[in-house]
């Protein structure tokens, strides 16, 4: 198998875009990135998107996206994985590229949630659930982040105030990032006093869905090298399912996809957890956070949440995640996530991220999952010696 | 109108009827002729007794489209009795609070109400155990 590189990066602003439509989006994503790598020879595009059927009553997004951006003609086609759609993409272009059936190829994961206002929003993301048996019933993401939350602070003995240093730390790093929804910071002690969206997680604990696109561009890392002045090697990455239903596992409180994509990842890539400078996770609510720092080997069971009581999580800490504001203060991309997740990983190893820089980062992670842990994706990024 | 997907469930809606796995004897809820346990076929029915407790519990105010009328309302995570797990509203809970390990039982009641002309979907939703042994 070829060993693939990053050579492009490019993204949009997340926020309510309301005079942009979802194809312009991904083509303001696709353009920056070419521009980045320097090419348009694209072969192939892998498009990640999860609500566009829904909201934007638009499927078909490969061909109406690669005619948009001038590209008519050339290979595309949507992957679907709920939130975890952009990863899931990624890693269907690192395959092309492996495999040698590709060589230069693009990601963008795009998302359009202000098509539609009112509770269609929130119909549409719960599409990720198990409709028979969860859906019927009223659930909405958010109230299955509660139902974990509850049972994760019930079994630890964990406070609402003690996971507000996940959302401290987002906002925090979200000032520095031009392309964040909400660049301001928030005080541990309006945390507990959000508004209430699904007891016990409230309006500070989940993130805001936003519209935007980001991009990735791949190729041999032979051929990259020749190409850009830093690329960025893909050293793991993997796809792992569970039930989508949160009441089909045997413990809810493990994210066992996320654990296995993980270890699977430092399998591949030679690594332990403590290799890595940063991880990118899936921050769609505090406990997300806390769960998969323990799937992914940072935490031990029923300890995450420490590490953002304990200040480990900040650009200066042990694990330093959601170093451009995650999905709670960056914004939930919904099915462009793991490529807006991937970009910034790219900016942290190239040495380029501005205000939201870790210090000397050379090896990232991303953690991209959908649902609520149905599918789990993970890449390793490095940079290039 | 999704009459078809809810006109096919009504066993499982209305009596809580599941599967017991052939091959190992898990018990299967909702059920689904494969078991996960060990990826034998499962085809045998088992209603279960519809007593369990809660697992887990939230209360939603942002409702998705269909449920507004009903926010706030308490949805669950409920471990029957025989081993699996569901997940379900919470009803007549008066005055009470929804706890963890709360003793639970299922009752039938109208989930949802498509408009004034349109279909009402019924399931199973969950409420405090009214008597012991009863």
């Amino acid at each position: 198998m070829r060993d693939v590189s990053v050579i492009g990066i490019g993204q949009t602003k997340v926020g309510e875009h309301w005079t942009t439509s979802l194809r312009h989006l991904a083509w303001e994503a696709i353009h920056a990135a070419l521009a980045d790598a320097g090419t348009e020879a694209v072969e192939a595009v892998y498009v990640g998107n999860m609500l566009a059927g829904a909201l934007s009553r638009q499927q078909h997004l490969g061909a109406l996206i690669v005619d948009f951006a001038g590209l008519r003609g050339v290979e595309a086609v949507t992957v679907e994985a709920a939130d975890a759609s952009g990863g899931a993409a990624l890693r269907q272009a690192v395959l092309a590229v492996r495999s040698g059936a590709a060589e230069v190829v693009l990601v963008v994961g795009v998302e359009k949630v202000t098509d539609m206002v009112g509770a269609s929003g929130t119909t549409a993301q719960v599409a990720a659930a198990d409709a028979d048996h969860e859906a019927v019933h009223g659930v909405t993401s958010a109230a299955l982040g509660a139902l974990l939350m509850r049972r994760y602070m019930h079994e630890n003995g964990v406070e609402l105030a003690d996971m507000a240093g996940f959302s401290v730390n987002a906002h925090a790093n979200a000032v520095g990032n031009p392309y964040a929804m909400f660049r301001r910071p928030l005080k541990a002690s309006s945390f507990v006093k959000g508004s209430m969206v699904a007891d016990p997680v409230n309006l500070f604990d989940s993130a805001p869905a936003g519209d935007g696109a980001a991009a990735v561009v791949l190729c041999p890392t032979e051929m990259a090298k020749d190409m850009v002045p830093s690329p960025v090697r893909v050293a793991a990455s993997s796809l792992v399912t569970d039930a989508p239903a949160l009441h089909d596992r045997a413990d809810p409180l493990v994210l066992a996809a996320a654990n296995t994509a993980a270890g699977r990842a430092y399998h591949a890539a030679g690594v332990v957890p403590g290799d890595i400078d940063l991880l990118e996770l899936h921050d769609s609510f505090t406990v997300f956070a806390a769960l998969q720092l323990e799937a992914a080997g940072f935490a031990q069971r029923g300890e995450g949440w420490t590490l953002a009581k304990n200040g480990d999580i900040g650009p200066q800490g042990r694990i330093p995640i959601s170093t451009c504001g995650g999905l709670k203060a960056r914004g939930d991309v919904g099915g462009g996530t793991g490529v807006y997740q991937a970009v910034e990983v790219v900016q942290q190893l190239r040495g380029a991220a501005g205000d939201c820089q870790v210090p000397n980062a050379r090896r990232g992670m991303t953690l991209n999952v959908g649902g609520s842990g149905g599918t789990a994706v993970v890449h390793i990024l490095e940079s290039i010696e | 109108m999704e009459l078809p997907r809810h006109w096919r469930l009504q066993n499982q809606r209305y009596g809580l009827v599941g599967e017991v796995c052939d091959q190992c004897g898990v018990k299967l809820f909702p059920p689904r002729d494969v078991c996960p346990s060990c990826a034998e076929p499962a085809h045998e029915q088992y209603t279960f007794s519809g007593r369990g407790q809660v697992y887990s519990h939230s209360t939603v105010y942002s409702a998705p489209a269909g449920y507004e009328e009903y926010a706030p309302y308490t949805v669950a995570l409920v471990k029957l009795d025989e081993g699996p797990m569901l997940t379900a509203q919470l009803t007549d809970l008066g005055d009470q609070e929804p706890e963890i390990g709360m003793p639970v039982e299922m009752v039938t009641r109208r989930l949802r109400a498509e408009g004034e002309q349109g279909m009402i979907v019924y399931g199973y939703k969950f409420r405090p155990v009214m008597s012991q042994g009863s």
